[in-house]
C-alpha cells in the first residue's frame, strides 16, 4: 500500500464531476452514485427494520399474554393467526424472520450499506466508488433479497420456522415443520441473492480504500469510519463465502438427495434414505460467518462511534493508533472463535478449551476500545446532540452487552445459559441496542450530508431518551430469566409450572417493548418530515474535520466541483493548540513550525 | 377494481403535492440554520439527563436484584460439578459488575461534567501509550486467570468416562417427547439404529438391535429415576432433528444429534424430596403457588376446574428449536436413594421380554 494515494483517475465522462444529463431512472432508480446508493440502503433497511421490529412486537405479546386473541393478530398476521391467536410453528416463523431481517437486511445491509456507501468516496477524497456501476448492481440485489424474503412470508406453509440460525435437519425437511417447505427454499434464494450483493459491496469498499484515495490521505491520516468499513469489507470477503457453501450443501441436501448434514433420521413414521452427514458440520460452517457477522455488525457501528464522539467532544479520538490495532485484532479475532456458539454442540469437548481461549481474548480490544471513547470524552467540551447521545448510548449498551459475553464465552458457564433468554438478553444489548444506536447517531450525524437539511434535534432527544430507557427495560431483567433457566424459542412459558414465576418478568419486558417500538414512529416521522420539510443545514453543521463536509450538497457526480481537496493532517485536529478555531479540518494546510501529530 | 385504482391515483397525487410544496419549501429557505445544533441549553439538559441515565441503570440493576434475584440458578446446584459451576459463576458475576459500575459511572460522568460551554476549550490529548498498556495489561491477566480456572473446570466435566462405577442411561429425542433407555444389569446400551424402528404389533420405537445380547436387558421408560450419589453417564441419541438434552437443575446442557451419539456425565447430590425441601426450592414453590391461587380464583369464578398446586420436580427440557411443539417436550426427573431406584428399576419391563 502506498503511504500517499494518487489522484483519483476521473471516471470517463465524470469530468471534474460537472452535472452531466440525468433521467429521473438514471438519478434516482437506478443511480450508480454512491450517495444516491447510500441513500437507497437506508430507505430499504429501515423499511425492513419496521417489519422486524412489528414481528417482534407481536411475539412478545404472544410470550406475554400466551395464547390470547388479539385483534391485531388477526389484521396483521392472517392465517398465521386462526381467530387472532397465533399458532406454534408460526410463532417460529416470526422469530425467525425477526432475526433474519435484523441481522442482515438492517444492521449489515441498512448499516454497512448506507454509511461505507455514503462515505467512503467522500471521506477519502475519491468521486465515486471504484465501479458505480458494480455498486448499483449491489444495492439491486440487496432490494431483490428483500422481496423475496417478504415474499417467503406469504408462501403455503409460511416462512422458513428454525430460527434465523436454519440448522438442518430442522431446516432441511419440509415434514419437520411446514416452513422448511416453500418459506426455508426462498429464505436460502434470498440469502445467496443478498450474500452476492454483500460481496460486490465489500469489493468495492475494499479497492476504493486501496486505490483512491486523494492526495495526502495515508492510511494513517484516514478517519476511524474508514478503518472500521475497510475491515469490515475484508471480513465479509472472508466470511460471507462460507454462509453461501453452507447454505449451497443445504440446497444440496434439501433438493437433490445429498446427506452433507444429514443421517439415521425417522420422522413421520418412516426412516429417511440419508446417512453420513452431521448437523455438526453445518453448525460450523454457518458460525464460521455467524460469529465475524456481529463484527461486521458492530465495527461499522463503532467507527461512527469514534467519529460522532470526537466531532461532538471537540477533541481527538483518544488512542487512535490503538483504536486502529483493537479494530484489526478484533477482526482477526473474530475469525477464530466461531465454536463459542457450539460448546454443547457434541463437538469434542477440547474444541470447546480452545474457543473459550479466544473467544475471551477477544473481550480484549473490546475493552480497550470501550475505555478510549470513555477517555475522549474526558475533558472534552461535549456538544450533546442526538447523535453525540446515541453514541455514548452505544458505549453504555457495549460495555453492558459485552460484560455478559464473558459469561457466555466461558464454556462452563455455557452449559446452564446456552439457548437461554441469557444469551437473547447479551446479543440484543450489543447488536440490537448497540450497533442500532451506532445507525441512529449515523443517520443523525449524516443527515445534513445526505439530504442538505437538519433533522429536529428536540424531537432526537426524545427519541434517544425514551429508546434509551425502554432499550433497558427490555433487555435487562431478561438475563434474570435467562439465568434461572427459561428456554429461548418457546411458544410459550406456560406448558409447565416451573417458570410460573417468570411469567410476570415477561410481561414487563413485552410492555417495555411495545413503548420502545411505538417511540421508533419519532424517528421516522422526523426522518421524513425532515427530508422533505426540514430546516436547511449550513455547509458543515457539527464543525467538523472530514473531507466529507467540504463538498457541495447539492447532489452532483463526482463529489467535488473542481480538484479534490489534498489532505494535510490526520482527522482529529479539533481544539488544537496554535488555532483559533476549535477544529482544523484535514484540507487546511499545516502552518509554518506545526507539527502534525505522528500517527 | 376501482377503489383500488382511485387508491393509487389519490397515493399518487399526494407525492407530487408534497414534491411541490417541498420545492417551494426550499425556495423560501433563504439561508442555512444552526437552530438544530445542540446549544449550551440542550448541552445542560441532556448533561443532568445523563446523570439521572445513569442512576436509572443502578436502580433497575438493584430493582432486578431485589424483585427477580431469587430467580438465577445460581447456588443450590443438584450435582457434584454443579457447585464449580456455580463458584465460577458467581466469581464472574462479581467482576462484570464491578466493571459495570465503574464504567458506566465514568461515562456517564464524563458526560455530566464535561458538557458543552459556548466558549470553553477541550484538551487537546490524542494518547498516551502508558495508559493503553495498562488497561490492556489488566484485562489479560484478569481474563487468563478467569480463562483458567474454567477450562480446568470444563476438563473436569466433560471427561466422561466409566471411573466410579456410573449408570448408563439414553436419552432418545424425538419430536416431541423423550424416552430414557436404561442399559439395565449388564450396564452397557445395546446398538440401535433408526432403521430398526418398528412401529408395528411388536413395536421396537427405539430402534434397537434385537439380535444384540446387550439390548436385551435394556429398558425404555417415559420418567427418568436416578440414584443419588451415583454418577450417571447419558448417551443422547435423537430420531428426527436437533434436540437439546437440557436439565438446568444439574448444570447439564447437551444437544441431542440425529447420526451421532453425544455424551454428558454427572453425579445428582439432592433427592427430589431433599431438592424441595432447599430454601430456594420452597420460595419458589410458594411463589408459584401463590400466583396459581390468583389464578385459580379467576377460573373458579369462571366455573372452570382450579389449577393443581405446583410441587417441584426435577425437570428435562428441551432446548434447542425443535419444531411448532419444542415449548412443550420435557419429562420428569426423579432422583430418589438407590434402595428406591432399584425397586422402581426391578419393577420396569425389558426390551427382551417384550418379545
Amino acid at each position: 500500500m502506498s503511504a500517499t494515494a494518487v489522484h483519483a483517475e476521473d471516471h470517463g465522462h465524470d469530468d471534474h464531476g460537472h452535472h452531466h444529463k440525468e433521467t429521473f431512472m438514471t438519478k434516482y432508480i437506478f443511480s450508480q452514485d454512491h450517495k444516491m446508493i447510500a441513500k437507497q440502503y437506508l430507505i430499504t433497511g429501515t423499511i425492513m427494520g419496521v417489519i422486524g421490529i412489528m414481528m417482534s412486537i407481536f411475539f412478545r405479546m404472544q410470550i406475554a399474554w400466551p395464547k390470547e386473541s388479539f385483534t391485531i393478530f388477526e389484521i396483521f398476521l392472517g392465517n398465521w393467526a386462526p381467530d387472532g391467536v397465533l399458532s406454534p410453528d408460526k410463532y417460529l416463523a416470526l422469530v425467525t424472520i425477526h432475526g433474519t431481517i435484523m441481522v442482515f437486511f438492517v444492521l449489515t445491509a441498512g448499516l454497512s450499506g448506507t454509511f461505507s456507501n455514503l462515505l467512503i468516496p467522500l471521506q477519502i477524497g475519491a468521486r465515486d466508488m471504484a465501479s458505480g456501476f458494480l455498486n448499483m448492481v449491489s444495492y439491486w440485489l440487496f432490494f431483490l433479497s428483500s422481496v423475496i424474503m417478504v415474499v417467503s412470508l406469504f408462501v403455503e406453509g409460511g416462512a422458513a420456522s428454525s430460527g434465523w440460525t436454519i440448522y438442518p435437519p430442522l431446516s432441511a425437511l419440509p415434514q419437520a415443520i411446514s416452513g422448511s417447505g416453500l418459506g426455508m427454499t426462498l429464505w436460502l434464494v434470498s440469502m445467496a441473492i443478498f450474500i452476492a450483493s454483500s460481496l460486490l459491496g465489500s469489493l468495492n469498499y475494499i479497492v476504493t480504500v486501496i486505490n483512491l484515495r486523494t492526495k495526502g490521505m495515508s492510511m494513517t491520516r484516514l478517519p476511524l469510519t474508514i478503518w472500521a468499513f475497510f475491515v469490515t469489507a475484508i471480513i465479509g470477503v472472508v466470511s460471507f463465502p462460507v454462509l453461501l457453501s453452507a447454505a449451497l450443501l443445504l440446497i444440496f441436501d434439501r433438493s437433490f438427495g445429498t446427506s452433507f448434514y444429514l443421517s439415521d433420521i425417522f420422522i413421520q413414521g418412516e426412516v429417511l434414505h440419508y446417512q453420513g452427514g452431521s448437523p455438526v458440520l453445518f453448525e460450523h460452517l454457518f458460525w464460521f460467518l455467524g460469529h465475524p457477522e456481529v463484527y461486521i455488525v458492530l465495527l461499522p457501528a463503532l467507527g461512527i462511534t469514534s467519529e460522532v464522539i470526537a466531532t461532538n467532544s471537540r477533541k481527538p479520538i483518544f488512542g487512535y493508533r490503538a483504536m486502529v490495532a483493537s479494530i484489526l485484532a478484533i477482526a482477526f479475532l473474530s475469525t477464530i472463535v466461531w465454536g463459542h456458539h457450539m460448546f454443547i454442540s457434541g463437538m469434542n469437548p477440547f474444541l470447546g478449551s480452545v474457543f473459550t481461549f479466544t473467544t475471551l481474548l477477544i473481550a480484549i480490544p473490546s475493552a480497550v476500545k470501550a475505555f478510549n471513547y470513555i477517555t475522549t470524552l474526558w475533558k472534552g467540551n461535549l456538544q450533546l446532540n442526538p447523535a453525540m447521545l446515541f453514541s455514548i448510548g452505544l458505549v453504555s449498551t457495549f460495555i453492558t452487552g459485552g460484560l455478559t459475553g464473558i459469561i457466555l464465552g466461558d464454556s462452563t458457564l455455557d452449559i446452564n445459559v446456552h439457548d437461554t433468554y441469557f444469551v437473547v438478553a447479551h446479543f440484543h444489548l450489543v447488536m440490537g441496542i448497540s450497533a442500532l444506536y451506532g445507525m441512529f447517531a449515523g443517520v443523525y450525524h449524516w443527515f445534513p450530508r445526505m439530504f442538505g437539511r437538519m433533522m429536529n434535534k428536540n424531537l432526537g432527544y426524545v427519541h434517544f431518551w425514551v429508546t434509551a430507557i425502554c432499550a433497558y427495560g427490555v433487555f435487562f431483567p431478561m438475563h434474570f430469566i435467562g439465568m434461572a433457566g427459561l428456554p429461548r424459542r418457546y411458544y410459550t412459558n406456560s406448558e409447565f409450572p416451573l417458570f410460573d414465576d417468570l411469567a410476570d418478568v415477561n410481561v414487563i419486558i413485552t410492555l417495555f417493548a411495545i413503548v420502545g417500538g411505538a417511540f421508533q414512529l419519532v424517528f421516522l416521522y422526523n426522518f421524513f418530515s425532515s427530508i422533505f420539510f426540514g430546516k436547511k443545514a449550513p455547509q458543515n453543521p457539527w464543525r467538523s474535520n472530514t473531507l466529507e463536509w467540504t463538498a457541495p450538497v447539492e447532489h452532483m457526480h463526482g463529489n467535488w466541483p473542481g480538484e479534490i481537496p489534498h489532505v494535510h493532517r490526520w482527522a482529529y485536529d479539533y481544539s488544537k493548540p496554535g488555532h483559533d478555531d476549535d477544529f482544523v479540518p484535514q484540507n487546511v494546510p499545516m502552518k509554518d513550525g506545526e507539527e502534525e501529530m505522528h500517527h | 377494481m376501482t377503489t383500488g385504482l382511485l387508491t393509487i391515483i389519490v397515493l399518487i397525487l399526494i407525492a407530487i403535492a408534497i414534491w411541490q410544496l417541498t420545492k417551494i419549501f426550499d425556495l423560501s429557505q433563504a439561508k442555512a440554520d444552526n437552530t438544530q445544533v445542540a446549544n449550551d441549553k440542550d448541552n445542560n439538559i441532556n448533561g443532568y439527563l445523563m446523570m439521572g441515565f445513569l442512576m436509572f441503570i443502578y436502580v433497575i440493576t438493584i430493582v432486578c436484584f431485589v424483585k427477580w434475584g431469587d430467580l438465577p440458578l445460581i447456588g443450590n446446584a443438584a450435582s457434584e460439578h454443579g457447585s464449580s459451576v456455580d463458584t465460577l459463576m458467581i466469581i464472574s458475576m462479581i467482576l462484570i459488575f464491578f466493571v459495570q459500575t465503574l464504567t458506566q459511572a465514568l461515562l456517564h460522568y464524563f458526560a455530566f461534567k464535561y458538557r458543552g460551554k459556548e466558549g470553553r476549550k477541550a484538551l487537546y490529548y490524542a494518547d498516551n501509550d502508558k495508559l493503553e498498556f495498562i488497561w490492556t495489561i489488566i484485562p489479560v491477566i484478569t481474563l487468563a486467570g478467569l480463562i483458567l480456572y474454567g477450562l480446568f473446570t470444563w476438563n473436569e466435566i466433560m471427561d466422561v468416562n466409566m471411573d466410579d462405577d456410573p449408570i448408563v442411561v439414553e436419552l432418545y429425542a424425538q419430536q416431541f417427547n423423550w424416552k430414557a433407555r436404561y442399559a439395565g444389569k449388564d450396564n452397557v446400551l445395546g446398538k440401535a439404529n433408526v432403521r430398526l424402528i418398528d412401529l408395528g404389533d411388536n413395536p421396537n420405537i427405539l430402534g434397537l438391535d434385537r439380535e444384540d445380547a446387550y439390548a436385551q436387558d435394556d429398558i425404555i421408560t417415559q420418567e427418568l429415576h436416578l440414584p443419588v450419589g451415583r454418577k450417571v453417564v447419558f448417551k443422547m441419541r435423537s430420531q428426527d432433528v436437533l434436540h437439546s438434552a437440557y436439565m438446568p437443575h444439574f448444570r447439564m446442557q447437551m444437544n441431542c444429534v440425529p447420526g451421532m451419539i453425544t455424551e454428558f456425565a454427572m453425579t445428582p447430590t439432592k433427592t427430589t424430596q431433599q431438592m424441595r425441601e432447599t430454601q430456594k426450592i420452597t420460595n419458589k414453590v410458594r411463589r408459584i403457588n401463590d400466583i396459581r391461587a390468583v389464578k385459580s380464583e379467576k377460573l373458579i369464578a369462571e366455573g372452570k376446574e382450579p389449577l393443581e398446586a405446583y410441587e417441584f420436580d426435577y425437570l428435562l427440557l428441551c432446548n434447542k428449536i425443535c419444531g411448532a411443539s419444542h415449548y412443550n417436550m420435557q419429562m420428569k426427573v426423579i432422583v430418589e436413594s438407590q434402595e428406591d431406584y432399584d425397586t422402581w428399576i426391578a419393577a420396569q419391563e425389558t426390551f427382551g421380554k417384550k418379545k
